[in-house]
């Protein structure tokens, strides 16, 4: 692979007052490829990914994103959230603007398109996640699954390198997971990088050129998923399918 | 209003009787010890009153003085929401001594009479700054000049301009402290999910404030904030103290002048009733209609 990685983590570590959230982490991330992180709660998924944009500072280790070493208070770091999107687990839409603002405030505060653009950008990726005919709605307006595609549509307007999911369908009732997930497939399809976290091992199942399995701050295992899920290395990756494949 | 009285049980109309007896037994108490001459009549003169040699009706003290307060209140309202942004801005701030100044000056304000705060405010700084500005001689310029008239009918006299604005600035400075304090818990009071969102979509601190957390913020404090202007207009009589020309202070001149105690303080709360809670009602109403 000539080109350089989206992604390189290298032995990243992060304490909050006492508690190791991330311990000695180290992950790549190509171009095109679509990677989703799984494990308990508590192991550092989360944590880990907030990493990658900036959200959660490191203490410990290099992280370089797009060529550029990333922390929270770097100079560019405005510039690398542009190349790296992000979807939340809460959808975090912003409630006293309609669905078309969330979508065109990003593109014409940030990359400073004129509005007709910013509006045709954000027709365009709002048709991509199939509710065009929800552009003049408030975000309390529509059902969770709606308000999460609005978030994907969102963090897509910003045109992203990569894109990053924080358990994208956790707050959802269990009859929209499935829109949701519809949307990503579609999206991992179309070629973009994306880190999901995620229990939806359907989804992984489907998507994922690599599985990775974190537990307690530790990344325990990398593998294709057609190994992860038939025949995993360790024993706690077995553990956790058992678990939540078992029934 | 007639469901109000048919609700009405024996336990009400005996609170009501009691009440209205002891209304009644002050009342003649006053009548009876204070042997005080009511004159009513004379009131309606000092809102309007017929000039006999121009022939034309003018705006007597009372009215004047409503006028003033009206002013005084609305600049004073603006100049307070724009200071209280700022302050509740700053009180959230990442740095520091930004962060403690802001707090320092909130809690020093709303700590301290607002008597005292007004004399020290009045003596230590609008005193000085209408003296550096030259304001009386400004003033006094444009009340002999062409455009009088537009100037009189923002500010009313112009030859008390300076006095208008002291008094506006020194109650913008200290309702500004509440102003802030309620700015504050609304900023605090927006999800941290949102300023992340903020922050991941690109936005700078600025942006983020601007755009996503002040809107939310401003419209969550806005029956905080409505209050907070009422008190700001019941506040207003305090400037009277340092002879802003506001309704109290009138009414302070008309009963110097004219021993009308009892009607005009009476008429005077009246006004400031009718003022506060014709807002309060106002605001309920777009409230509700949000």
């Amino acid at each position: 692979m000539t080109q350089q990685p989206v992604i390189e983590a290298h032995h990243i570590s992060k304490h909050f007052d006492g508690f190791q959230a991330l311990n000695d982490v180290s992950l790549t991330v190509h171009h095109g490829e679509r990677v989703v992180v799984c494990g308990p709660s508590g192991s550092g998924k989360s944590t880990l990914i907030r990493c990658f944009n900036g959200l959660e500072a490191y203490d410990g280790g290099t992280l370089i994103v797009e060529g550029r070493a990333l922390s929270a208070d770097a100079p560019h770091i405005r510039q690398l959230r542009q190349d790296v999107g992000m979807v939340f687990q809460q959808f975090n839409l912003f409630p006293h603007l309609s669905v078309l603002e969330n979508l065109t405030i990003g593109p014409r505060r940030v990359r400073g398109l004129p509005r007709a653009k910013a509006e045709a950008l954000a027709r365009k990726y709002l048709e991509r996640v199939r509710i065009p005919e929800q552009a003049d709605k408030r975000p309390d307006q529509l059902s969770g699954g709606q308000q999460q595609r609005v978030a994907i549509a969102r963090a897509l307007c910003m045109e992203p390198r990569v894109m990053l999911f924080d358990e994208p369908t956790s707050a959802l009732d269990p009859e929209m997971i499935g829109e949701v997930l519809d949307v990503m497939v579609d999206l991992a399809e179309s070629g973009m990088t994306m880190v999901v976290v995620t229990h939806e091992m359907g989804f992984a199942r489907k998507v994922a050129d690599r599985m990775v399995f974190m537990e307690a701050g530790r990344i325990v295992e990398i593998s294709p998923p057609e190994i992860f899920f038939t025949n995993p290395e360790t024993d706690r990756a077995k553990l956790f399918l058992n678990q939540i494949l078992g029934h | 209003m007639a469901s109000v009285l048919r609700n009405l049980r024996w336990p009400d109309l005996l609170i009501l009787a009691v009440t209205a007896a002891g209304i009644g037994y002050v009342a003649l108490t006053v009548q009876g010890t204070l042997s005080y001459e009511w004159r009513w009549h004379l009131i309606p003169d000092y809102f309007l009153r017929w000039r006999e040699d121009r022939g034309e009706w003018f705006a007597n003290l009372l009215l004047q003085g409503l006028f003033t307060t009206i002013r005084i209140s609305i600049y004073a309202s603006v100049l307070a929401l724009v200071l209280g942004v700022a302050l509740g801005i700053a009180r959230c701030a990442r740095n520091l001594t930004v962060q403690l100044l802001a707090r320092t000056y909130m809690e020093l304000l709303r700590n301290i009479p607002p008597v005292v705060i007004i004399f020290i405010f009045f003596f230590f700084l609008s005193q000085q700054l209408i003296d550096a500005l030259n304001l009386n001689a400004w003033a006094r310029g444009i009340a002999r000049g062409e455009n009088a008239a537009i100037w009189e009918f923002f500010f009313g006299d112009m030859r008390r301009f300076p006095s208008l604005i002291s008094g506006v600035i020194v109650l913008a400075l200290f309702e500004s402290a509440f102003v802030g304090e309620i700015v504050r818990a609304g900023i605090q009071s927006t999800p941290k999910g949102q300023r992340e969102a903020a922050r991941a979509i690109g936005m700078g601190p600025v942006q983020e404030m601007r755009h996503i957390v002040l809107p939310q913020a401003m419209r969550k404090v806005t029956p905080p904030m409505a209050n907070q202007f009422i008190s700001l207009i019941k506040d207003s009589s305090i400037i009277s103290l340092i002879s802003v020309q506001d309704l109290t202070y009138k009414t302070v001149e008309l009963v110097a002048s004219t021993r009308l105690i009892f009607e005009a303080w009476i008429t005077t709360a009246a006004l400031y009733f009718l003022l506060c809670f014709g807002l309060s009602l106002v605001f309920r109403r777009l409230e509700r209609r949000r």
